[in-house]
């Protein structure tokens, strides 16, 4: 067990050594690499402060329930049962004066209404599900619209299902894109790793002679391999929370314009630790690829 | 103790390099493998070495045949030797301390315990003055002791050399022989192939090859 740590703490060494003995040709590498995760990175986080948009938005996940104008108190009274046992959800009750209340208040309305011979306007219910994926909506809806007493249910399940499908079709192409750039990284490791076995034949082959096993001599390019992909992982990191530092004030500003408030939010230690993971399990496999296609000359 | 039944090496390109050797080599025993240049003498110490594999016959190394090895119990089998080329093999870009500290970086040793059993090796074979001198540094004669440092470093129990004094004038040739000399005298068994004729004149154990025939 000694002489296998002894053995991992002398390549990891050598793997450090090897990043720092060579700065340029390592800046250069983390450079490619960091930029390669910034973009998959970035657009991860982009389409997250998306999706919360989404759901803060007003509107986008409530379902307006109106009654038929005959419903008594009692109807009332059994649609808020229902509604407490079938919906995870909050609801705000809507009477039929209050809605015409708001309505007068509306430019131009108040002689509208007053000329009005009777209230026209149901009561209604405004909900709030707590689930606000589009199909859970649309189940809900279905749901509550086969309830006696209910006139109609408005969704506005065509914003959210645009909305949902843009979600979608962005997270499609950001994982077509972190697919290419992944292979890119994999190829950048793999040419690095390649020349290195290469300068390094002659030892490569000395060690060999005289009793080191694959294992030994592969070890220090896979901790390279894993390096170097975990610290352009991180640089990639820091780019994404750069850039999101820089666009905060502008999409604040913007968000204001719009009478709303949203900011950018930064990924959190799970999404670093994830970035900065997929790069060092990139780097990895590159190292693990070349490597053994690079040692073959040597059996 | 090493035993060669019927030992033979045929090259992919055709080229028959050992044809049917059988010979011993008691423990502690020191032998020396002669013959011209492509006698075999340098397929000789691969094969022992298990740097090439036989293609007929068994070749034993303390009970093991070698023949039969497994390829991922080849680097385990070449700890038990002590090896040493021609042209030393030193690493260029590594001191010679750091050339020696590599076959105990191989098991694994402490670094601290390596850095003190590779002092010892370099003192055996007077060069522990020069630990820090780049191997490009060193004389001819040098090179040589501080292969043979990085081959005894691991207290093997057979020293192997090809031709460890074909490119050393005759004073350093000279140091060397003494080297092997002092391993062979503490019970190390040691193979040499070489056609340095001031050693195998005076040396009781010679193998002599004949275009991969032994012919005494």
């Amino acid at each position: 067990m000694n002489a296998w740590l002894s053995q991992h703490r002398a390549a990891l060494a050598s793997a450090f050594r090897r990043l720092w003995t060579t700065p340029l040709n390592t800046l250069l590498s983390l450079l490619v690499i960091g930029i390669a995760l910034t973009l998959p990175g970035f657009g991860y986080v982009l389409l997250d402060n998306l999706r919360d948009l989404g759901r803060s938005a007003s509107g986008v996940q409530q379902i307006s329930l109106f009654l038929q104008n005959d419903a008594s108190k009692k109807d009332i009274g059994d649609i808020e049962s229902r509604l407490k046992q079938a919906a995870n959800a909050q609801w705000r009750f809507v009477p039929k004066e209050e809605a015409l209340k708001r309505l007068q208040t509306n430019e131009g309305m108040a002689e509208i209404v007053a000329s009005l011979p009777r209230n026209p306007l149901p009561d209604a219910f405004i909900i709030e599900p707590a689930n606000s994926e589009p199909a859970a909506l649309e189940i809900l809806r279905q749901e509550i619209a086969a309830w006696p007493k209910v006139a109609h249910v408005q969704l506005d399940s065509a914003w959210v299902k645009r909305f949902d499908a843009f979600l979608k079709l962005g997270k499609l192409a950001l994982s077509m894109l972190a697919g290419i750039f992944a292979a890119g990284l994999v190829a950048v490791t793999f040419n690095t790793i390649r020349l290195q076995v290469m300068a390094q034949a002659a030892e490569i082959e000395v060690a060999r002679m005289i009793g080191a096993t694959d294992a030994f001599i592969r070890r220090p390019f896979y901790y390279f391999g894993a390096l170097q992909g975990a610290f352009g992982g991180l640089l990639a990191a820091l780019l994404v929370i750069g850039a999101l530092r820089l666009l905060g004030g502008p999409v604040g500003d913007l968000a204001a314009l719009y009478g709303g408030s949203f900011g950018l939010h930064s990924p959190g230690a799970g999404a670093i630790l994830l970035l900065t993971g997929s790069g060092a399990f990139l780097g990895w496999l590159g190292a693990q690829l070349s490597v053994s296609l690079s040692l073959r000359k040597f059996d | 103790m090493i035993v060669a039944n019927q030992l033979s090496k045929r090259y992919p390109d055709g080229r028959e390099a050992i044809r049917e050797a059988s010979f011993a080599i008691s423990a502690g025993q020191m032998a020396l493998i002669t013959g011209h240049s492509g006698a075999g003498k340098t397929t000789l110490v691969k094969l022992l070495a298990s740097i090439e594999r036989p293609s007929a016959g068994s070749l034993l190394v303390n009970g093991q045949n070698i023949a039969a090895l497994r390829r991922s119990a080849i680097p385990y089998l070449r700890r038990n030797f002590g090896l040493v080329f021609q042209d030393q093999k030193l690493l260029g870009d590594r001191n010679a301390l750091d050339n020696v500290l590599l076959p105990l970086q191989i098991v694994g040793l402490p670094r601290r315990e390596a850095i003190r059993r590779a002092r010892a090796a370099l003192d055996k074979v007077g060069l522990l003055s020069r630990e820090r001198a780049m191997p490009i540094a060193l004389s001819g004669g040098e090179q040589q002791r501080l292969a043979i440092a990085r081959a005894v470093v691991n207290r093997p129990t057979i020293l192997l050399a090809d031709e460890p004094t074909g490119n050393l004038d005759a004073e350093s040739a000279g140091e060397i022989r003494a080297i092997f000399s002092a391993f062979h005298q503490v019970g190390v068994t040691v193979v040499v192939a070489t056609h340095d004729q001031n050693w195998i004149e005076h040396h009781p154990h010679v193998l002599r090859l004949d275009h991969g025939r032994l012919i005494a």
